[in-house]
């Protein structure tokens, strides 16, 4: 670190200081803990899959929208006890239905997971019962939309912060949680699912990946450096590694396993793995970000001055 | 801002300029406000050694030892900065919109409290401060901050850290009146030879709306640990609505066009 002369408006002049007031953060640390991007991936996961088993009904598959179902209900049901779980007063969990405010992408989240936990329940159950099979459509096809935005909502959860990482990629996030759970959902659908009709799964996993890879560069690309730091340095970056080439192996598993149920699960296996990386490289890129003053202060020092 | 207000807005003017760095603010706080006690060693920075602003800690004095300006002393000569900094109540308080239960509310001052009977610890509050004020406590789960003595206040008393503070470095009262005083002394303070003393918090077309704890600095704002420009977060909060409603229907597509091949 360099010392910069009083009043130049980056640090406080004293050698060794660093940045700003001694090198200091001048944001809190995000207290969330690792039930975070472990719901960012089930969530995603179950959202997506019900979008899945909402278009394998309408295209005559039965046995794949069975196998999203099920895929999407048991996201279903792991989601909330991990938000539950990392609250620090977890008994007081319902409070969180107490108001409606469209400003707290949290109290959306939690009222979305509240109408989508319900529809995508029914869809699994009613398709396991064998019964009444209309309104096991109202429930596929409620749970197909709620579902779509559970799975994006989450990019808009960690973007309105003031975590540079985070909220200057509020544009790109949802997008590349779109991707990654469009991975995650035709990798589990490929997993559960009959080989006969497994196309499509494997088609959603691999382009799902790609959309991911590409939403990734892209947020990267448009951040200012010293933020984009924050996934290029330390935990982040190598969780980042971790996905990209988990999921090509899995990609190329998948894709060449066609009708072979162990390879689909080992390249299906792989490509959820690589979900979870990419979920823990964002959550571990926020941190990053709040640590760091310059993330907080260059780019604002920047804009005063222009 | 609610056009009802019960009360005039009031909130601090913290006069650094006339800081002496005693931290009676800070132990007047703690004092009547039952804040846990921290431990904590030298920081070995300078005689700041209570570190920053969080859940134990609602008002803070920084300390910064720098080369004076040459202006005011000769070359090599050191100046100390002192300022006590606290939550800033913003107009536009990212903590309080984000709040998913709606246990941080505004108060009839015009001030943003915690509920601690209602909040469950979610702690979106903590990286949405822009200032990195509010933090969760350990132990206990919820979330904590300056209330500016919301008990006190509503029983016409002042609160606890500025009537300690024994120079009237800061200040409490009506906002309005504190926001002609303050500009009544930088230009004082200008005149007399400091050309580095600003006021910071006190524009209402700043990105929070305006802050009801500014103060008078006499350098830059993160020379004191301060962002230089802090933006509530929720004002870019409609694009990003609309990219997530974007990158749904880009899902809903993507898996159409999966659906869509054939049968293998």
């Amino acid at each position: 670190m360099t010392a910069t002369a009083a009043g130049t408006g980056t640090g406080t002049g004293q050698r060794g200081d660093g940045i700003g007031y001694y090198g200091r953060p001048v944001l809190h640390d995000p207290v969330w803990k690792k039930e975070v991007p472990l719901y960012l991936f089930t969530g995603g996961l179950a959202g997506a899959s019900s979008v899945l088993a909402a278009g394998g009904r309408l295209t005559g598959r039965p046995g794949l929208a069975r196998a999203a179902r099920r895929a999407a209900f048991g996201g279903t049901l792991v989601s909330p006890a991990l938000l539950i779980t990392d609250l620090g007063r977890p008994s007081r969990f319902a409070n969180m239905l107490r108001v409606v405010r469209p400003t707290s992408p949290m109290n959306m989240g939690a009222w979305l997971l509240s109408l989508y936990a319900p529809a995508a329940g029914a869809a699994a159950a009613l398709d396991a019962l064998g019964a009444l099979p209309r309104v096991g459509g109202v429930a596929d096809a409620s749970a197909g939309v709620l579902g779509s935005l559970l799975t994006t909502y989450t990019g808009v959860l960690l973007a309105d912060t003031a975590v540079p990482a985070w909220h200057e990629a509020g544009r790109d996030l949802p997008f590349v949680f779109a991707g990654s759970a469009a991975a995650s959902a035709g990798a589990a659908a490929a997993i559960l699912g009959p080989p006969p009709e497994a196309g499509p799964a494997r088609r959603l996993a691999l382009a799902g990946f790609a959309a991911e890879q590409a939403a990734l560069r892209r947020l990267e690309g448009r951040l200012d450096p010293v933020v984009a730091a924050a996934y290029r340095d330390g935990p982040a970056a190598r969780y980042l590694k971790a996905a990209r080439w988990l999921g090509v192996a899995g990609g190329v598993t998948l894709a060449l396993a066609g009708e072979r149920r162990r390879r689909a699960v080992a390249g299906g296996a792989l490509l959820l793995a690589s979900a979870v990386a990419t979920r823990f490289a964002i959550f571990k890129a926020g941190f990053q970000s709040a640590g760091d003053p310059a993330a907080t202060i260059v780019p604002q020092r920047a804009r005063v001055r222009s | 801002m609610s056009t009802t207000e019960l009360q005039p807005r009031v909130g601090f003017f913290t006069d650094t300029s006339i800081c002496i760095g005693c931290k009676a603010c800070e132990v007047a706080c703690k004092e009547w406000n039952d804040v846990p006690e921290e431990r904590h060693g030298f920081s070995g920075t300078s005689y700041d050694n209570s570190g920053r602003l969080g859940a134990n800690r609602w008002r803070h004095v920084a300390f910064v030892e720098q080369p004076a300006p040459p202006q005011r002393n000769g070359d090599g000569q050191l100046r100390w900065l002192m300022s006590s900094d606290v939550c800033k109540h913003c107009d536009r308080a990212a903590c309080l919109e984000v709040c998913p239960t709606g246990a941080l509310f505004r108060t009839e001052f015009g001030t943003v409290v915690v509920q601690e009977d209602v909040c469950n610890g979610c702690g979106y509050c903590v990286p949405a401060c822009p200032f990195g004020v509010i933090d969760q406590r350990a132990g206990d789960g919820r979330v904590w901050k300056c209330t500016l003595c919301y008990d006190r206040i509503k029983v016409g008393g002042e609160p606890a850290c500025s009537q300690a503070c024994p120079t009237k470095s800061i200040q409490f009262g009506p906002l309005a009146l504190l926001h002609s005083r303050a500009a009544e002394r930088v230009e004082a303070l200008r005149k007399d030879g400091q050309p580095g003393a600003r006021l910071y918090g006190a524009d209402h077309g700043d990105g929070v709306g305006g802050m009801g704890a500014f103060f008078l600095l006499l350098d830059e704002p993160e020379v004191y640990g301060l962002p230089p420009d802090p933006v509530v977060t929720t004002r870019d909060l409609p694009g990003m609505w609309r990219a997530a409603g974007a990158a749904a229907a880009a899902l809903a597509a993507l898996v159409a066009a999966a659906v869509a091949g054939g049968r293998r």
